[in-house]
């Protein structure tokens, strides 16, 4: 471990990875599975570990943050509100809207899980902001991969193959990010509009100059959110029409803490009481956005302009991954302890996913089954 | 060190024979277009890197899906490796044949399957050209971002196994970050879809793996793409300065200010007066460094974006500052930029052109090394640079006809990647590793990184029989590389074996 001055003096600063490359060669001598263990916060999401714990949340820092050249690199054990506040404070952020979950979310956490918040469809996701991580390998060693450049095609792009991977392939311990300047303005609508009207406006404006950052919809009322330039953010809200939005609304949305996702259980409780929890489990959709209503039982709520629908139904996991294939998009389970969260791979792809954990780790000791049985 | 199929350093191939493989690949494939003479094959010996020239031994030219599944198929059951090769304008000469190789051409899959302008999503054929998906879609105000200089010839299955970039990268992403869904099939011929129309897809992203995967993991034959709408306005304002490094501190006081231009080009000195001399554009040929910056998106906040760059420049020292006037002097000052490669060949008979990435901050510093190399080596080189995202194309000067002066010029280029890595950069932004780097590969990698991609290849084509030598040095080659580079007596790869 090394101690150093750190130009972010509130963001701890301690460099652990020998010791976890240490950790992971011993795990593969004695042939231990390992649990990558963060803060925990998005447990939920996934099929549950069994493993030796490999604790990331001491392997905390920022290494290298430069404002001018839109990146910055982290360990992987920060904590998400520690690098935020540090990018705020430059009048920057990370478009992708991570959720955190609970208070002590890391980034390593949010790059394994590969979740996205609101303004994913205009932004981008967690993997288009990836530019490069180091990665432990199943020998405990550190290797890098990316770097901190905007353009970079040397060698395959593992970088990214690591979003979402949620661990079953190697230990994070740093990732190079793209980041960009926050918005000058922006401003929340609520329009009272049913589904069809609502499908039919977004589409319209689509593909018009709106500088539209977030879109949602539930219970016969459209939430907008504009983000751009002072005067095009102004002109379009006059144009829209509507109430204006309680700004606090896309971060509620963002952590699952609207009164929809009560009693859930993947995000942290809601504002409301637990007694009035929705019973039913938690869905999300993911399906093209232009995708009709699907006919499920159940309440709703669409978020990424319909490319990202919640569902608390009693439904078969059988029969909402049918409906969400039939459309060319899937399923997954937020409440904890499904059997099979993700859906399942065509049969192909899934041998291909076989074949790569077996290459990165031939044991299958990293998170051994958290996405998939055989993973 | 030649970049050739080298067996010594490259690996064995297998031992095939072009009448077997040809008779065989009939009876699989009827009516599948097989070219068998020699001046037929001609044609298809080199893609956009031409000073590198091998015959294939059989070219492929499917019209069905289930002809490339049979020869796949049958390529698989003898052994046979595979190159695939779309419209042949890669510059890192991804598909350059193999003697021993049949060579897979995917441009007669010029279709665009769907267009959904609502969706705002086209799907395509591999063989469909960059520039014809924007045309079609802007009957409906949408375009396809991505926009490689070769934009009107290269097809959208070379920008995605190339991970193509262009002029409005830093704003727009390149190809990876377009693409929605791809379906490919194995090098055992079996169909995988990665992606999807939605926004994501389960399991690992392998969508992202296969974008730039150079035609190592599988055969693209469908591609997915998202579509933007047009921007309502698009300004561009050339900047000159008296100082390169003042044009270099100007990006990042831009940057600075919170502004992202959709394009930020510069031109150094030698590539100004070339495309002035070619184009006629109005750029300022004493300047030792022009700036262009396009600002585009909704009208107002153009409006004011222009009126901050402006200040901005100003305060950076530019000499001279200009706004194009309307539409038609805004595509003048692009057409100096985007003819620069062709501008800077008409002064020498040959050139060589590089495709590094570097932090912005390490610019004045990797330019010096630049301009020490050229001195030294008595080449000249010509910089255009992507500046807001780091990706640097020096344009080495040479003369092919004189002995020795392309080793030169490649040598001269090998050092520039070099000092790319050196400045925390990379061999290549756009253009990919192909056969060209791939001795400048074991530069950026270290050996242990570079087995990881040799793993990530074994998941997927065990037998390494797709593209075979490209994208991924061996050990042994890095080994040979490293020989040319002892630093302190020192072997850098020791434990390796040698073929």
């Amino acid at each position: 471990m090394t101690e150093k001055t750190s130009p972010h003096p509130d963001v701890p600063d301690h460099d652990h990875a020998a010791a976890l490359c240490e950790q992971v060669a011993e795990a593969q001598r004695s042939g231990t599975p390992l649990r990558i263990a963060g803060s925990g916060s998005k447990a939920g999401y996934g099929r549950p570990v069994t493993g030796t714990p490999l604790d990331l949340t001491r392997h905390q820092g920022i290494t290298h943050y430069d404002p001018v050249e839109l990146v910055v690199s982290v360990r992987t054990g920060t904590r998400l509100a520690h690098l935020q506040r540090v990018l705020a404070a430059a009048g920057q952020h990370l478009p992708f809207e991570p959720p955190h979950f609970g208070g002590d979310a890391t980034v390593g956490g949010t790059i394994a899980t590969g979740l996205s918040g609101p303004r994913r469809p205009w932004s981008g996701a967690v993997r288009d902001f990836v530019l490069g991580t180091r990665l432990i390998t199943h020998e405990g060693r550190e290797l890098r991969f990316g770097g901190e450049v905007m353009k970079n095609v040397a060698g395959y792009d593992l970088s990214r193959l690591m979003v979402g991977a949620q661990g079953t392939l190697g230990a994070l311990t740093e990732v190079s990010l793209k980041v960009l300047p926050r918005p000058a303005a922006a401003h929340g609508l609520r329009l009272r509009i049913p589904l069809a009207a609502a499908t039919t406006k977004l589409a319209k404006w689509g593909r018009q100059p709106i500088p539209l950052a977030g879109a949602a919809w539930m219970d016969g009322v459209l939430y907008l959110r504009l983000e751009g330039g002072p005067r095009s953010v102004a002109a379009s809200r006059e144009r829209l029409g509507g109430e204006d939005l309680d700004p606090d609304f896309w971060e509620h949305l963002r952590e699952q803490q609207l009164p929809f996702f009560d009693g859930a259980g993947s995000g942290a409780p809601g504002p409301a009481s637990a007694q009035a929890s929705d019973p039913r489990p938690l869905w999300r959709l993911s399906v093209p956005a232009t995708t009709p209503p699907l006919a499920l039982d159940g309440h709703w709520l669409y978020d990424w302009a319909g490319a990202q629908r919640w569902l608390r139904s009693e439904a078969s996991a059988l029969m909402i991954r049918e409906a969400t294939d039939r459309v060319g998009g899937h399923a997954t389970c937020y409440t904890p302890g499904a059997a099979e969260p993700f859906t399942p791979l065509a049969p192909v792809l899934a041998r291909h996913h076989r074949q790569l954990k077996q290459q990165f780790d031939p044991r299958g000791l990293f998170n051994p089954g958290r996405l998939y049985p055989d993973l | 060190m030649n970049i050739l199929f080298d067996e010594r350093l490259d690996g064995p191939l297998p031992a095939v024979d072009r009448e077997t493989t040809a008779q065989r690949l009939q009876q699989a494939a009827p009516g599948l277009t097989l070219l068998v003479r020699e001046e037929d094959r001609r044609p298809f010996e080199c893609d956009g890197l031409a000073a590198y020239r091998v015959l294939p031994m059989l070219v492929a030219l499917p019209d069905t899906l289930e002809q490339v599944t049979a020869l796949l198929r049958t390529c698989h059951a003898l052994g046979v490796p595979v190159v695939t090769r779309g419209a042949g304008t890669g510059l890192s000469g991804g598909a350059l044949p193999l003697e021993q190789g049949v060579l897979l051409v995917m441009s007669r899959f010029n279709r665009i399957l769907e267009l959904d302008p609502d969706a705002r999503i086209a799907r395509v054929q591999p063989g469909v050209r960059n520039l014809a998906i924007s045309e079609a879609a802007a009957p409906h105000g949408l375009y396809y971002a991505p926009d490689p200089s070769s934009q009107i010839a290269c097809s959208i299955g070379g920008n995605v196994a190339e991970n193509a970039g262009g002029v409005h990268c830093l704003k727009y992403g390149l190809t990876v970050h377009n693409v929605l869904a791809l379906e490919v099939l194995t090098v055992e011929g079996e169909r995988m879809r990665l992606g999807s129309e939605a926004l994501d897809a389960p399991g690992f992203d392998l969508l992202a793996l296969f974008n730039g995967s150079e035609g190592m993991l599988g055969i693209i034959t469908e591609v997915t793409v998202k579509l933007l709408p047009r921007p309502q306005v698009a300004k561009v304002i050339m900047a000159s300065f008296d100082d390169l490094e003042k044009a270099g501190r100007a990006v990042g006081d831009i940057i600075a200010a919170g502004i992202i231009p959709g394009g930020l080009e510069m031109m150094d000195n030698l590539a100004i007066r070339a495309a002035e001399d070619f184009i006629h554009a109005g750029y300022p040929v004493e300047a030792q460094a022009i700036l262009l910056c396009e600002l585009d998106g909704v009208e107002a906040d153009v409006a004011d974006d222009c009126q901050r760059v402006r200040e901005v420049l100003a305060e950076a020292g530019a000499t001279a500052i200009a706004l194009a006037r309307d539409d038609a002097e805004r595509a003048l000052f692009w057409a100096g930029r985007k003819n620069a490669f062709p501008a800077v060949g008409r002064m020498a008979p040959d050139y060589y052109c590089m495709d590094g990435t570097i932090p912005r901050r390490e610019l004045p510093r990797v330019l010096k090394g630049i301009a020490e190399l050229a001195e030294h080596a008595g080449l000249q080189v010509a910089n255009v640079f992507h500046a807001g995202d780091g990706n640097l194309h020096p344009l080495i000067l040479f003369d092919a006809n004189r002995p020795g002066e392309l080793a030169l010029a490649e040598r001269v280029g090998g050092r520039i990647l070099e000092l790319c890595v050196e400045a925390g950069g990379s061999i290549t932004g756009e253009h990919g590793v192909g056969r060209e780097k791939i001795n400048q590969m074991c530069a950026q990698f270290q050996p242990a990184e570079i087995t990881v991609f040799h793993a990530v290849k074994a998941a997927f084509d065990p037998q390494g029989l797709l593209n075979p030598g490209k994208n991924i040095p061996t050990l042994a080659r890095c080994a040979e590389y490293g020989a040319m580079h002892v630093h302190d007596n020192q072997l850098p790869h020791p434990e390796l074996p040698r073929f």
